[in-house]
């Protein structure tokens, strides 16, 4: 999932100083998932703007609202009457919530982040989240035992570990596991110690063209002399 | 008139609300600042309550939960201690005294701990004067 923190408050109340009627609008997505911007979220902060421009005594409407996400259109849809009421819209999705948000919304509205959007990662424990993939585009867990060395190596080495590793740590931060050993200990169990005799070669940053787009191939765009041809 | 501070007490069943009771029953005298409210367990507590209480105006409020290691449902104290320090720090954030928020442990037995804890708390606000959202708190009798 989608994992995203919250903005210090006063970063937030400075972006909403100059507006009156605000809503905040929570995703009940990932970030709801991350204890970040869900229903529950939403609600506090909302509590916590309306507490604290009270008593700034600076008189302000602040609403709360959640969908189920911010980054599908048919949801958006659904409140956009409501939505086009107020004067800004705090998005307490991830970034592409905010900036989907504000498409649907055709541009003419305000829409302003409450969260730093921070990575893609699993619950280790409850109320902790730790990255465990970049979106590279070219995925290599099938040689490095299920541990992903682009995220899990601090320095995304294709061929590891280097020599900056000391106890199982690393030197980059000696509380962080490194992630190298932590491949060599999984093939290990797994029986496939051969796979680290490969050397891999360097890795095609490239899969990925930035902004990418997916079309999926059921969706392809057909010409209608195609469909005509397929029903003969 | 001398500051008298409105106190929220958010109490669990198992061990504060009981020995609020046993207060009662053994005639203790503690200060009539304090509402309660009844909690299955201090783990339903959420920042959210609390922060409320202080919007409406509330100039204090306690938890109070079963003894550490006590909790009827294992690990509940415990929890709302987690939370109840991270309110503290979003209290503290919106310039409010962290202090006017605090976690209790008693047991069901510890009647006197009780009148001592509302007194404690009653100075400690009385000390710290009106919450900066004091509005007329409406009294819930």
């Amino acid at each position: 999932m989608i994992v995203a923190k919250r903005k210090p408050l006063q970063e937030i109340k400075d972006m909403l100083k100059p507006y009156q009627k605000i809503l905040v609008l929570g995703c009940g997505s990932c970030v709801a998932v991350c204890m970040a911007g869900g229903e529950k979220e939403a609600g506090l902060l909302t509590t916590e703007l309306q507490m604290a421009f009270e008593l700034d005594k600076d008189k302000k409407q602040i609403d709360t609202l959640t969908i189920l996400r911010q980054c599908d259109r048919e949801y958006i849809d659904e409140v956009k009457e409501k939505l086009n009421q107020y004067d800004a819209i705090l998005s307490i999705a991830c970034g592409v919530g905010v900036q989907f948000t504000a498409e649907v919304l055709g541009g003419a509205k305000v829409l302003l982040p409450g969260l730093n959007t921070t990575f893609l990662g699993a619950t280790i424990e409850p109320g902790t989240w730790m990255e465990r993939c970049l979106a590279c585009g070219d995925c290599i867990l099938d040689e490095t035992g299920g541990i992903c060395p682009i995220t899990m190596c601090s320095k995304s080495l294709m061929n590891g570990p280097c020599g900056g590793h000391e106890k199982g740590k690393c030197e980059v931060d000696r509380n962080r596991d490194c992630g190298w050993v932590l491949i060599y200990e999984r093939l290990k169990k797994l029986g496939k110690l051969e796979l680290l005799k490969t050397i891999k070669l360097p890795k095609n940053y490239g899969a990925v063209k930035r902004p990418d787009k997916i079309i999926h191939e059921a969706y392809q765009p057909v010409t209608v002399k195609e469909v005509k041809d397929s029903q003969k | 008139m001398e500051f008298e501070p409105k106190i929220m007490a958010f109490c669990c069943q198992f061990c504060a609300y009981s020995a609020a009771d046993l207060a009662g029953s053994m005639r203790l005298q503690y200060p009539p600042n304090v509402r309660i409210v009844r909690l299955l367990c201090t783990g339903k507590v959420d920042p959210l309550h609390l922060l409320r209480a202080f919007q409406e105006g509330w100039d204090g409020v306690f938890v109070a939960g079963c003894l550490e290691g006590e909790c009827h449902f294992l690990a509940g104290n415990l929890h709302a201690k987690q939370w109840i320090n991270y309110t503290k720090k979003l209290l503290k954030e919106l310039g409010i005294e962290p202090e006017r928020l605090e976690m209790f442990n008693m047991s069901a037995a510890m009647g006197t701990k009780f009148a001592d804890t509302v007194k404690e708390m009653t100075e400690r606000i009385k000390k710290l004067g009106p919450s900066p959202l004091r509005r007329d708190v409406k009294d819930s009798h």
